[in-house]
């Protein structure tokens, strides 16, 4: 009876596997296409690169930093946080925080438009010095 | 509340309105200079991509190239000679039209010394450049567009497309579209070597 040898077979990494990594990278030729559902043959190419890496035991990181030194970093769905992209992290929470702000100082200014204590220190001098009122008092106090 | 009183709240009124309207103001100046820096970055966006194509006269970018077989090419060190630059991609059906040609021009000018072809493998993998390269039987040197820099560099649209750059480093000839002769390439190079 023959023993046939256990031989490990390396492992090959399933769609799956590879649309995780490819879903978080663009093509590089077709503009704003995600390289998992790129029709083309190019990204075709490039989905089989994810998988012999994957099957080599690179990492995500490592298999994306590879495609980035290749392709540039228009690969990427999300820009690396460094030169002019740090623009795209920075504008949009200084923009809400401003936008907070104002808004915070129009529904302040909208609650109290007039300063209510002058008001009533105005109504005070108004009715202290009314002759009207002055020669009212006059006369009840005659009869 | 005696009139040294009055005066002293006055006079603290008054810093406190100086140092908020002080502030205001620094406030709207650095709001204006954001948004003056954000419209010179957009400014200087929109004009880079609105440059267009290189146009002959203009000086050729400078590249380095670092070819498969581990050599490397910048233009800078090319001086005096004509450069051919291909750029191509394996997947590129117009590129496998005009792979035996440019082969064939290599060929035809590379006894000459003073002819370099270089091939730029733009956005492909390794495995697939090298599998073209053996099936074209191409021997002029080749390598990947690391970073797609060179095709950026050239504001290369697609491929296939074709630099020829003089003894000077000035852009001689722009092909934006695949070599259908032997003779296309060779009256671009020629009046350059009479010169």
């Amino acid at each position: 009876m023959n023993v046939l040898a256990q031989i490990p077979t390396p492992e090959i990494p399933t769609d799956d596997q590879v649309n995780a990594i490819a879903k978080q990278l663009y093509c590089p030729v077709c503009e704003n296409i995600p390289l998992d559902v790129c029709p083309t043959q190019a990204c075709s190419e490039w989905r089989e690169l994810i998988r012999e890496k994957l099957a080599e035991g690179w990492s995500e990181e490592q298999i994306k930093q590879y495609l980035v030194d290749r392709f540039g970093d228009s690969v990427l769905a999300t820009p690396p946080p460094r030169g002019l992209n740090l623009l795209v992290y920075i504008i949009p929470p200084i923009v809400f925080l401003l936008g907070a702000y104002l808004l915070y100082k129009v529904f302040v200014s909208w609650r109290s438009p007039v300063d209510e204590v002058a008001l009533e220190d105005n109504s005070s001098q108004i009715i202290d010095h009314d002759e009207y009122i002055d020669r009212l008092e006059d006369q009840l106090r005659k009869l | 509340m005696n009139t040294e009183e009055v005066n002293e709240t006055s006079n603290h009124d008054v810093s406190r309105n100086f140092r908020t309207t002080h502030r205001l103001r620094w406030g709207r100046i650095l709001v204006w200079i954001g948004l003056l820096v954000l419209l010179g970055i957009l400014f200087l966006g929109l004009y880079k991509s609105q440059k267009g194509q290189m146009k002959i006269g203009e000086r050729a970018p400078d590249f380095t190239l670092h070819t498969f077989d581990g050599k490397q090419y910048d233009l800078e060190s090319l001086r005096g000679k004509v450069v051919l630059l291909n750029i191509w991609a394996s997947w590129c059906i117009p590129c496998e039209e005009e792979a035996a040609i440019l082969e064939a021009a290599w060929r035809y000018y590379q006894p000459r010394g003073d002819v370099v072809f270089l091939g730029v493998a733009w956005t492909d993998t390794d495995k697939k450049s090298e599998e073209y390269l053996n099936k074209f039987k191409i021997t002029y040197p080749n390598g990947p567009d690391l970073g797609t820099r060179i095709f950026h560099a050239f504001r290369a649209t697609g491929v296939p497309e074709t630099y020829i750059i003089d003894q000077g480093g000035i852009l001689a000839g722009v092909r934006l579209s695949q070599f259908t002769s032997l003779e296309e390439i060779k009256n671009s190079i020629d009046p350059l070597l009479e010169k």
